[in-house]
This record gives structure tokens, C-alpha cells and sequence, in this order.
């Protein structure tokens, strides 16, 4: 479908991004969706709910993160000074925790004590059955048979959480056939259940809250970096699975036109391959999940499976927002293929001493390609979304797979 | 015939089947058509597989997974929807598909293609009220009736939904995804009453029926019974029968015998007041 042919679809009206996002879902959820909002709107304007979010994120989840300088590794890459948001330092490893922190709070405020998440990582599985357990909640979280394989010590870290991890067996096995499945019991249980959507994709309001949740991320590592450049960085760089990190980076930095922003996608084998992630590189719109947005799809509409190294990046669409951002080209968005990821991942361990997930490590890939081409007064931040111990197994896989020593 | 013509009709059961089209194959789908259009049901539902069905259960998930198998797309659909009207088929036809296969279509040109290929009605589960609106409008304006659903969650969005309403009203039984049910909620009655009091077209339920106990028990408080699982379950038993010429008439004849034993035609004009 070309891009001229969604302009009808009411641009503009309430949860749009642009053409895209929206409320894509059965009927039986509607009201779910606006009781949601309307509780997600109070909260915004709550200063109690904005207190007891910002006392967890720094109390237990050990915010503001740092910004570091990777000394070793911009003196390797022999370009731009390179900065690491670290989101790896964030409990339970990853930026995941931020919004399951802040809609955790919220299903507590409207009374819900069943949370469900979808997974495809595990990450955001764990750090739903964290805020669970924290908040004296029930967690089921649902998670593709193929992942449950792939990320074996996720799987037992939300068991010892106390959270009931339902493996998927319908469609590709991965994330995707995990939301629908999560969607598929919200449907059955929306009165008593709070489905806690784990990036910036899905039904307004989800899109929205997901990124205003994580916006931490973006509005933390801009005060950070006045404070100690007194500028702002020249590039931004994040990996883009559904985009929750990447939007909660950029978005601080949305109205300054002098920083370029880039969305790296994941490429897999190979972007002239079947076997690849790279909704917004070669998608096209479509209704996913509840939101009009970018999505591999065949031309009949069927949804087409999506493959990277990584469990996290491993998903046919992506935020509306992104779909948004790429169109007006405010956000540069490009890929980088699982070989580029494993050499990314070789390089921070050896040069930083920081061993990134699979998903972050992307933009590691593309951070450091900007950086090789950039004058030495300049600043490229990367955002380092999650930490690598839960794809040790996968990475020593991969990198055996492409011939490389491993000891 | 027009849906609401079917409604009220004499003779015509009060029964809404749904298959998902090419699940075994088309020629099956074509001659279950053609049994289902003999034993005079209100509409038939066709059901245009996809890839990721998220508002249907295992069953119907499952014939969606058999029909993509055969490369079954929306124009195969209309296409089958044609041939059967070739057939002589009089029975009222309503499309079933997922909104995504419908936008890379074009929903225009998909309008005019069903007003073309004989098509009466179309229902896009994922596709709730706020977002149809330029679609019904189009459809209205070229003979083909957007159904609305409705569901038990509904409750103030009712009146909106289906104050406008065309054909019928869909109204969804339970909440939760399509599939067989033994119980139903208590509250089922009154949202149903309450719905059929507000709309100014029949109302149909659905999700979750299977037997004649059930469409008896819900045809006090709807005006049709749509079975769909429990459908495309006999169609799934029936499996390789379909198959062997041996035994292709006997699995026919078993969905035709399933769908008279759920309810006797309608004796008299149903009336509406
Ligand atoms: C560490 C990490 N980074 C990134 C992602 C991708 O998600 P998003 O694009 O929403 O940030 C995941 C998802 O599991 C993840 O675990």
C-alpha cells in the first residue's frame, strides 16, 4: 500500500502519530482501551502516582543511569567521542523496567491485580515479573515457544519471580504470535486484567504512555551531557525493535534540529534475504496489533515472520510513532545485520568491558560506523538499552557460527 | 436478497453458519456454500483467512493455517463469492476478514469488487466503530452492509454503535475470543434485550454456540444464531473425506444433517416491534 493511499484514514484524530497508530481491535476492548486512558490521564496530572513512579525508578531501579565515555572505544573507532546511556545499569538489565515500573503503578491504581506481558527477549517478561512481585501481583507472561528456547535463563528468572510463563505455540513461535495470544486472553479477561504492553506499539493509549514512560531515558541523557560537554551530542543512535528505547531517547531531543537521530533496525542475514527485521526499511503500512503502522507483510496482507539473532528485535512491525518519524524524516532510520551485532558485542566487551544485549548491540554496530566518519570534536550517544548475560548462549553460538575463537 | 429481507423471510432458518473459505479447499467451500444456501439460512459468513487472527480461538485459527496452505487471498474470496452467485446461490453472503488483508486491497475497491461479486454484508472484527466510519459510509453507498458488533463490554458505546446500523448487528455473546462455550455469562440476556431494543435492524448472536439447546435459548433475546467453531470443527472432522470420492457426498450430507438439527426453519414473517 503506498503511503498516499492511508491519508483518508483520519490523520490527526485522537492517538495518531500522523497517519499512524490508532485503535485497531475487537470491539470487547474498546472500553478496556478508554478506561485505560482516562486512568493514564489522571495519573499524568497526579503528583502522588508522578512521586511514587520517580521514588521506584531511583530507589529500586537505581535512575538516573550514566552516560559514560568510552574512552577505549572512541580512541579505537578513531572518530567522535562516543557516550554509552547505560539502561544495562536499570534493574533487572534493561530499559524494560521503566515502563513496567510506571504501568504497574498504574494497573494498582485502577485496581487490577492480573497483569499479563507479552515477551519475545524475556526482558520485558522479567521486568513485568519483577513489578509483580514487587506490587503483591499475579503475572502471566506470554512468550513464543522459539524464544522460551532461545533465552532458557529468562525463562527461569520470571519462574523464580513467581510469574506463570505460557509458552506460544500458534504462527512463527516468536513475539508476534506472543501478542496475539497475550491479546487473545485480554480479550477473555479484560475485566480483571491489566495487560502491560512492553514497547511503544499496540492500541492508543498504549503507544503514547509506553514512550512517556520511557522518555526518562532521552530527557535524563540531554541534561546529563549539557552538564558535562555544556552541548548537545551530535548523533543519536538507538536499536529499534517495537521502538521503545529508541523513542525514549529521542524524543528529548526531537526539537533540536541539529541533533540526527538514527532507529537501527535489525537485518538478520541480510536485508536481500528473507531473514530479517527491518519493518521500516522494508515494510510497508498495515494494521498490526492494534495500530496502523510499518509491517512485513506479502501483498495480500498477510503478516510475514520476522528473523534476527536477537529475541528482541525479531518483530514484523514497529511503533507507530517510528512510522511517523521515518515519513516526515526527522529520524534516520537504518539496520545492521546479526554478523555486524556479534562484532559489536566483541569489540564494547573488549574495549569498555561491557558485554551488551544482542538488541543493543545494533546500535552499537551503527554508532561506531557514525562515529569512524565523525570529526573528534564531535559527540555520538548510543543507547546501551540492556546488558548481554541473558544471550551469552546465542552470542557463543553466533560468533562460533561465523568462525571466530571464542576463548 | 438483502440481509434484512433474509431476517424476516419464511422458510429461512434462523441461522448465520460461518466457514473459513478454502479450508479444506475451494471446491469444498463451494459445494458447503451450496448446501447451506439449500437449507435456507439467514446469511452465510465466509471467512477470509489470515495470518494472524487475534479475535479467534484454536479452531478457527487452525482452518485460517489451512487455507493460507492453498494461497487463499481476499480476491480468491470474491471470487468464490461470484461463482457461487454463478451457482445460483440466493442466500445472503457476508465477507469475514481482519482489516490488514481489506487496507492493502484498497477498501474502495474492495467495496465495489463485493458489490460486484454479489456480497451483502462484510465484518472486520478488528475494525471498531470510531475507525469504520468512511468505510460503512462507502459500503452504504454501494449496497453492502459494514456489520457492526457489539460486545457485553460495550455497555454505553451501544447506542452509538448501533444507532446507524445496517443489516444486522453482531452481537458478540461472551467475552473472549471465537470458539465453542458450554457456559454462558448470566448477563448474556439483558445485554442482548438491551441491544435489540436500541437497534434499528435484527440482531444476530454469536461466539461460543454449538448446539440447538443454545440457539433455542438465545433466539428469545436475538433474532439469528451465528455458529461458527462448532461449524468449521465438522468441517475439520469430516477432513480427508472431502477427499475421497468414496466419501465426499457423506461428509456433505453430515454438514448439511449438523446444520438442520440446530434450528427449524422460521415458520411465519418475523416482525419487528
Ligand atoms: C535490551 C533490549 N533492547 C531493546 C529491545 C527492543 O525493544 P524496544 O525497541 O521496544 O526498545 C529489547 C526487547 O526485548 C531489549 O531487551
Amino acid at each position: 500500500m503506498t503511503v498516499e493511499s492511508i491519508d483518508h484514514l483520519q490523520a490527526g484524530a485522537p492517538g495518531r502519530f500522523g497517519n499512524f497508530g490508532g485503535r485497531f481491535v475487537p470491539e470487547t476492548l474498546m472500553t478496556a482501551l478508554d478506561e485505560l486512558e482516562e486512568a493514564y490521564r489522571e495519573a499524568c496530572s497526579d503528583g502522588e502516582f508522578q512521586g511514587e513512579l520517580k521514588a521506584l525508578l531511583s530507589e529500586y531501579s537505581g535512575r538516573p543511569t550514566p552516560l559514560s565515555l568510552a574512552e577505549r572505544l572512541t580512541k579505537q573507532v578513531g572518530g567522535s567521542r562516543i557516550y554509552l546511556k547505560r539502561e544495562d545499569l536499570n534493574h533487572t538489565g534493561a530499559h524494560k523496567i521503566n515502563n513496567t515500573l510506571g504501568q504497574g503503578l498504574l494497573a494498582k491504581r485502577m485496581g487490577k491485580r492480573k497483569l499479563i506481558a507479552e515477551t519475545g527477549a524475556g526482558q520485558h517478561g522479567v521486568a513485568s515479573a519483577t513489578v509483580a512481585a514487587l506490587l503483591g501481583m499475579e503475572c502471566k507472561v506470554f512468550m513464543g515457544e522459539e524464544d522460551v528456547r532461545r533465552q532458557k535463563l529468562n525463562v527461569f528468572r520470571m519462574e523464580l519471580l513467581g510469574a506463570d510463563v505460557i509458552p506460544v505455540t500458534s504462527g512463527s513461535r516468536t513475539l508476534k504470535d506472543a501478542t496475539n495470544e497475550a491479546i487473545r486472553h485480554w480479550v477473555s479477561h479484560v475485566e480483571d486484567t491489566f495487560y502491560l504492553i512492553g514497547s511503544v506499539v499496540g492500541p492508543h493509549p498504549y503507544p503514547e504512555m509506553v514512550r512517556n514512560f520511557q522518555r526518562v531515558i532521552g530527557d535524563e541523557t540531554r541534561a546529563q551531557l549539557l552538564e558535562r560537554e555544556g552541548r548537545l551530542p551530535d548523533d543519536v543512535v538507538a536499536c529499534v525493535g517495537g521502538g521503545s528505547n529508541a523513542i525514549g531517547m529521542f524524543t528529548a531531543f526531537l526539537g533540536d534540529s541539529g541533533v540526527r537521530l538514527h532507529g537501527v533496525e535489525a537485518a538478520g542475514e541480510g536485508l536481500d534475504t528473507e531473514k530479517h527485521a527491518a519493518t521500516l526499511t522494508k515494510g510497508s503500512p498495515g494494521v498490526i496489533h492494534g495500530s496502523l503502522t510499518y509491517l512485513l507483510q506479502d501483498p495480500h496482507g498477510q503478516v510475514l515472520p520476522a528473523h534476527s539473532i536477537s529475541a528482541g528485535l525479531d518483530y514484523p512491525g514497529v511503533g507507530p510513532e517510528h512510522s511517523h518519524l521515518k515519513e516526515t524524516g526527522r529520524v534516520r532510520y537504518t539496520t545492521a545485520e546479526d554478523r555486524e551485532a556479534l562484532e559489536a558485542i566483541r569489540l564494547l566487551s573488549r574495549t569498555e568491558g561491557i558485554l551488551p544485549a544482542l538488541e543493543s548491540a545494533h546500535a552499537v554496530a551503527e554508532g561506531v560506523k557514525i562515529a569512524a566518519k565523525g570529526k573528534p570534536e564531535s559527540i555520538v550517544v548510543i543507547c546501551l538499552s540492556g546488558r548481554g548475560d541473558k544471550d551469552v548462549e546465542s552470542i557463543r553460538q553466533g560468533l562460533e557460527g561465523e568462525g571466530h575463537a571464542v576463548g | 436478497m438483502r440481509l434484512d429481507e433474509a431476517f424476516r423471510a419464511a422458510g429461512r432458518r434462523p441461522l448465520i453458519p460461518f466457514i473459513t473459505a478454502g479450508d479444506p479447499d475451494l471446491g469444498t467451500t463451494l459445494e458447503l456454500i451450496r448446501i447451506l444456501d439449500e437449507e435456507k439460512m439467514t446469511a452465510i459468513e465466509l471467512g477470509v483467512p489470515y495470518s494472524d487472527p487475534l479475535a479467534d480461538g484454536p479452531v478457527i485459527q487452525a482452518a485460517s493455517g489451512r487455507a493460507l496452505v492453498h494461497g487463499v487471498t481476499l480476491s480468491t474470496v470474491l471470487e468464490l463469492a461470484c461463482e457461487a452467485r454463478r451457482n445460483g446461490v440466493k442466500t445472503p453472503l457476508v465477507l469475514f476478514s481482519y482489516y490488514n488483508p481489506i487496507l492493502q486491497y484498497g477498501p474502495q475497491a474492495l467495496i465495489t469488487t463485493a458489490a460486484e461479486a454479489g456480497v451483502n454484508g462484510m465484518i472486520i472484527p478488528d475494525l471498531p466503530w470510531e475507525e469504520g466510519r468512511e468505510i460503512a459510509e462507502s459500503a452504504r453507498v454501494h449496497g453492502v452492509d459494514l456489520i457492526p458488533l457489539v460486545a457485553p463490554t460495550s455497555r454505553e458505546r451501544i447506542r452509538r454503535i448501533v444507532s446507524d446500523a445496517q443489516g444486522f448487528v453482531y452481537c458478540v455473546s461472551s467475552l473472549g475470543t471465537t470458539g465453542v462455550r458450554s457456559r454462558f455469562d448470566l448477563g448474556v440476556d439483558d445485554f442482548l434485550d438491551t441491544v435489540r431494543e436500541w437497534s434499528p435492524v435484527p440482531t444476530a448472536v454469536g461466539f461460543g454456540i454449538s448446539k440447538a439447546e443454545h440457539v433455542r435459548r438465545f433466539l428469545k433475546h436475538a433474532d439469528a444464531a451465528v455458529v461458527g467453531s462448532a461449524l468449521v470443527r465438522e468441517v475439520e472432522r469430516a477432513g480427508e473425506a472431502f477427499f475421497d470420492p468414496a466419501r465426499r457426498e457423506e461428509a456433505l450430507e453430515g454438514i448439511r444433517r449438523f446444520v438442520r438439527e440446530l434450528a427449524e426453519p422460521r415458520s411465519t414473517v418475523a416482525s419487528r416491534t
